[in-house]
């Protein structure tokens, strides 16, 4: 269990970071290391070069804005946790950090770390893809911007150019009064990697009826999915629990879930419409104990 | 590659290879042994010290990413020589251990938690050692340990009300 041999640097800005992604194979961005360094350690990542932007005081940040919230990709998952901004403006991101991993994970691990890893388990990526964040990277000397749900296209995979470095991810902003999220996730133990696990948010006019509705499902299939389907049918709804169940059905039947020795695809499935069922039941009492105005 | 470490209070150099985990840096180079390596990716927790006051895994640092932090690791705790911390003083007195290999990283994790939190409850304890695996399962008394120290903290420093 220990990492083979690599050469370390820590440039000052981000410039020469991606200069140094730039120029060469096998270099990889490290910041928390809470994914790759075991990744190493199993020897199943053997990068020649590690790049340590961990200290970049400028890509850790949360910065509200007119109609979004931008995260600086090195914002550690532990201060997260924490602030205000994030609790009051991305409350479902602040509801599943403290389901990421432990606190001595949380610690240092970061929130581009965890996006760049792409485990279909991690909540961060749940989050990103359900609210329809949008992640920006740099290339080199070039500015890019991707959707996240275009961003995760399979297990540990992701369309970051291989020179990319996640720069900051841009949750937009729900600008409803009454809103309300709920996560649910099913794991073996507190904060192991979850076999299924659902997010979502509603937002609620003043009669309580669903004005907007985002879901979705993580660990369940090779990536997060969003169910747009599902979450436009609850639209015009007061989310009784009958239709809930019946919408949410219909959305999981033809996905593909994973199969693996800890749980059936049939169980992923099943588990999965069970916890959105909950998480939008709850993100809808959520939203109605929210002050309304 | 040359890293300053400042280890309980201590500045110390050292010449590491970057592969070199924090963990393997504080057994072999600073020998303090008191952080155990277990799983030696990230599971198990024996190897957890504080950076900054915030428990982290030190298998899952390299030694090159540690300098400039304040580093406490088991051998740090005690107020002095022959002394214990009120924590590893309430393990002693509740059996809060057995083979004694997680146990270091047990502390710790509850330094953090009552650094944070003077008055935490059942289920806060055993989340804040949900990070750590103790293979002869002897969470209760860990768990009672910890309730114990964090009521004698808390008295510490409370005036004595006398008539």
């Amino acid at each position: 269990m220990k990492p083979a041999s690599f050469e370390y640097a820590r440039p000052a800005d981000l410039d020469q970071a991606c200069a140094m992604l730039a120029a060469g194979d096998d270099t990889r961005i490290i910041a928390g290391g809470q994914s790759l360094v075991p990744l190493m350690a199993m020897r199943l990542a053997r990068p020649k070069r590690l790049i340590d932007i961990a200290r970049i005081s400028d890509l850790a940040f949360v910065r509200r804005e007119s109609d979004a919230v931008s995260i600086g990709a090195t914002s550690r998952q532990c201060v997260l946790e924490r602030d205000a901004v994030v609790r009051a403006a991305v409350p479902l991101l602040a509801k599943v950090i403290p389901f990421v991993g432990h606190a001595a994970i949380r610690s240092r691990g970061t929130i581009g770390g965890s996006l760049a890893n792409a485990d279909p388990a991690a909540e961060i990526a749940l989050v990103a893809v359900t609210l329809g964040a949008t992640l920006l990277y740099r290339e080199d000397t070039a500015n890019g911007e991707i959707a996240a749900r275009d961003f995760f296209i399979g297990p540990m995979m992701t369309a970051l150019p291989a020179a990319g470095c996640i720069t900051a991810v841009r949750f937009p902003l729900w600008r409803e009064t009454r809103i309300g999220v709920g996560f649910h996730e099913i794991s073996p133990r507190r904060s192991d990697f979850a076999f299924a696990s659902a997010a979502a948010q509603v937002a609620l006019d003043e009669n309580g009826i669903c004005r907007r509705v985002a879901l979705g499902i993580g660990a369940v299939t090779a990536y997060p999915l969003r169910l747009d389907a599902a979450a436009k049918a609850l639209e015009g709804t007061r989310a009784e629990e009958a239709v809930v169940r019946e919408v949410v059905r219909t959305a999981v039947a033809d996905i593909e879930p994973l199969s693996d020795l800890h749980a059936s695809a049939d169980y992923r499935r099943r588990a999965a419409a069970c916890l959105a069922v909950r998480a939008i039941l709850d993100a809808y009492r959520d939203a109605e104990s929210a002050h309304a105005g | 590659m040359r890293v300053e470490l400042t280890v309980n209070g201590e500045t110390r150099a050292v010449e590491v290879e970057p592969r070199i985990s924090l963990l393997d840096c504080l057994r072999e180079r600073l020998l303090l042994t008191g952080a155990h390596a277990g799983c030696e990716h990230g599971v198990c927790g024996a190897c957890t010290v504080l950076v900054d006051g915030a428990p982290v895994r030190s298998c899952l640092m390299f030694a090159v990413q540690a300098d400039g932090y304040a580093i406490t690791t088991i051998e740090g705790v005690a107020p002095g020589p022959g002394e214990l911390s009120p924590i590893q003083d309430a393990f002693c007195e509740t059996h809060g251990m057995q083979c004694g290999y997680c146990t270091p990283a047990m502390i710790l994790a509850a330094h953090a938690l009552l650094a944070d939190n003077p008055a935490p409850t059942r289920e806060q304890i055993v989340d804040a050692i949900s990070a750590n695996i103790c293979r002869c399962t002897g969470y209760a008394q860990i768990v009672e340990a910890i309730a114990l120290a964090a009521e004698r903290m808390r008295g510490l420093n409370q005036p004595v009300c006398r008539p």
